[in-house]
């Protein structure tokens, strides 16, 4: 007797076509999924390979989606200018000390409420989330946020944004899902609630925590709002500021100080420096993103949980 | 957090005194302070300085201006709303969520299904991994590459406009294509992302009703009708409740890096415009009464699709 085996398509949630008509969904689906994956791909080719063609042939137009020619020549350019490097340093550092910050006080306030027996617990939670829903407004923090003194200071980029009250409801969230014994077991034994967060909270919810540093870390490296608002300083001034000059209001300020050489071959730089500009302001994302994929799922589902 | 364990809490927590709680609690207490103070210096103080939107505010006068400038009730308001601004306001950041919703709802729900019916899993994920990147990517660069793409001297899509025998169009200073654009690009940049939560929900649905509606013969597209999508049904009305709840926040980022005079007519929005009056122009009691409507509108707005969230699925946002 042979028994058959029928054969299991690899993904559980897809079958075998077999009529005609399934066939031709499975054509329509590949088709649109290689769309996507080819819109969303075609800007970031296009400026890389912009970015690395020759000028010429970028100026009479003859890069379409491969790169034409290799030329480096726009690159040390853009390298040679200290305003792109004193930006970047400076969007590191915000992204780095702040999304520390963001951490720490995000499960320093996450915490309490995810206590049960908390005496408070109800109170302060409804004391974060109405901040997600109502806010003085632009002008009213605007006039705070200055009159504190963070006008031109590394701090408005930090403390202004230091917990994002969505972020620490997902923290509390998770939180409150660790079993209580392992903290009451903690608490008989003497157990700080210091202790008790760096020690057995923190540790068993590291891929939440995984997630917020993703989500904070790239609001603090792509924060445009703040530092426009908050630093007139160009020694201050994040990367992002710098790229809106470039790309937006057609700054000619990595030309000029590229110095005399480089000016005869400006006409066919401009829009070459602009998309290294953005090339360069992209690698930290696309380099970082990709490892943390595998929590994203569960990030974004924590976020459809209710508090 | 079970109901029993929250009774529990209450029991333990009736027979203690306010001053044995604070001892008990003191380190949480004190753990939660930062946040505290956090919260009510940059959450709080500005709304007490919504009044601000009621007095003749001047700059110079600091903290100690809010209580002490002159009180001129509801001039701004109604200085606002029989300006010619009001209406053009309204109306475009209305649209603009209301296009953005539209045409960015659906796109994530269609992906996501595709995705997973896609037979190989590796392709999927690559698909998915490179589709959720541009959400990444930051408004100056996303607006900076759709700019200098559709610049009318060197940007690609008039270059292939031309090539094509069209003519060029200057894209960033024509009224009549920045909805447009402002929508494209930002499904451009999300609808990967977004699809994420509609993936992980079909992955959800019991892989057992795939069989049985094999074993009867359902086609494709009857198990995307019949199965999949009311198996995301609750997905799809809770984002749905969610993103308008949301609807009037247009992002004040994209906008003022996107728009121009030249486009104000269809571009300009309120925070716009508030930004424009009170940090540019330094009328700031006008500008917050315009912000204190906004704020107040979307204020609305939320709570009612808060409790349209809990008759429809029974569950508050809260």
């Amino acid at each position: 007797m042979t028994v058959q085996v029928k054969k299991r398509p690899s993904n559980p949630h897809s079958f075998l076509a077999s009529k005609p008509s399934d066939k031709l969904m499975d054509v329509v689906i590949w088709v649109l999924v290689i769309f996507a994956v080819i819109v969303t791909l075609y800007p970031f080719l296009y400026v890389v390979s912009v970015s690395i063609s020759d000028g010429a042939a970028v100026a009479r137009g003859d890069v379409i989606l491969l790169p034409k020619g290799f030329s480096l020549d726009a690159f040390s350019m853009v390298t040679k200018n200290s305003q792109l490097w004193i930006s970047y340093g400076n969007t590191f550092f915000y992204t780095i000390v702040g999304t520390l910050c963001n951490l720490v006080f995000t499960c320093l306030g996450a915490f309490p409420l995810s206590r049960s027996h908390f005496f408070l617990r109800r109170q302060l939670n409804f004391f974060v989330a109405f901040t997600m829903y109502f806010s003085g407004g632009l002008i009213p923090t605007y006039i705070v946020v200055t009159g504190i003194g963070l006008y031109n200071s590394r701090l408005a980029m930090i403390l202004p944004v230091l917990v994002s009250a969505y972020n620490l409801m997902i923290c509390r969230s998770a939180m409150s899902s660790v079993p209580q014994d392992l903290f009451e077991n903690a608490a008989l034994e003497g157990a700080s609630d210091f202790y008790q967060m760096l020690h057995i909270a923190v540790p068993l919810i590291k891929p939440t925590l995984a997630v917020l540093a993703l989500y904070y870390a790239v609001a603090r490296y792509n924060d445009f709002f703040n530092a426009m608002l908050y630093l007139g300083d160009s020694n201050l001034q994040p990367l992002q500021i710098f790229l809106r000059r470039v790309l937006l209001q057609a700054s000619n300020e990595v030309l000029q100080s590229a110095g005399g050489q480089a000016a005869a071959a400006a006409a066919e730089n401009t829009l070459k420096i602009r998309y290294i500009c953005i090339v360069l302001a992209a690698i930290p994302i696309f380099l970082i993103t990709p490892f943390v994929q595998k929590y994203l799922v569960s990030g974004t589902m924590l976020g459809a949980v209710k508090g | 957090m079970s109901a029993i364990s929250r009774r529990s809490a209450n029991v333990v927590n009736q027979n203690k005194t306010l001053g044995q709680l604070i001892r008990r609690d003191k380190y949480l207490l004190l753990m939660f302070l930062p946040v505290l103070i956090y919260y009510l210096v940059f959450s709080y103080l500005p709304m007490v300085g919504i009044v601000m939107g009621f007095e003749d505010f001047r700059m110079g006068s600091g903290f100690e201006g809010l209580f002490t400038s002159k009180w001129v009730g509801l001039k701004w308001f109604s200085q606002f709303f029989s300006s010619v601004f009001a209406w053009r306001l309204i109306r475009n950041t209305f649209l603009l969520s209301f296009f953005s919703l539209i045409f960015g709802f659906p796109i994530p729900i269609i992906f996501a299904v595709a995705i997973t019916q896609l037979r190989s899993q590796r392709f999927a994920k690559v698909a998915q991994v490179i589709t959720y990147l541009p959400y990444f990517i930051s408004t100056v660069v996303v607006v900076g590459m759709m700019t200098n793409f559709l610049s009318p001297s060197s940007g690609i899509i008039n270059l292939l406009i031309e090539k094509a025998g069209g003519k060029r169009i200057n894209f960033m200073s024509d009224p009549s294509w920045f909805r447009k654009l402002y929508v494209i690009s930002g499904s451009w940049q999300t609808f990967g992302f977004n699809s994420i939560i509609f993936v992980a929900a079909i992955m959800g649905i019991d892989p057992s009703l795939y069989e049985a509606m094999e074993v009867d013969g359902a086609s494709r597209w009857q198990r995307i009708v019949h199965l999949i999508l009311p198996g995301i049904r609750e997905t799809i009305i809770l984002l749905l409740i969610m993103t308008l709840g949301n609807l009037l926040n247009v992002g004040f980022e994209k906008v003022y890096l996107m728009y121009s005079p030249a486009v104000y007519e269809t571009g300009d929005v309120i925070s716009t415009y508030v930004y424009r009056q009170g940090i540019e122009n330094h009328k700031y009691g006008y500008a917050s009464a315009v912000g204190l409507f906004y704020s107040a509108v979307g204020f609305a707005f939320v709570m009612t699709s808060n409790w349209l969230s809990r008759k429809a699925t029974g569950s508050s946002l809260w």
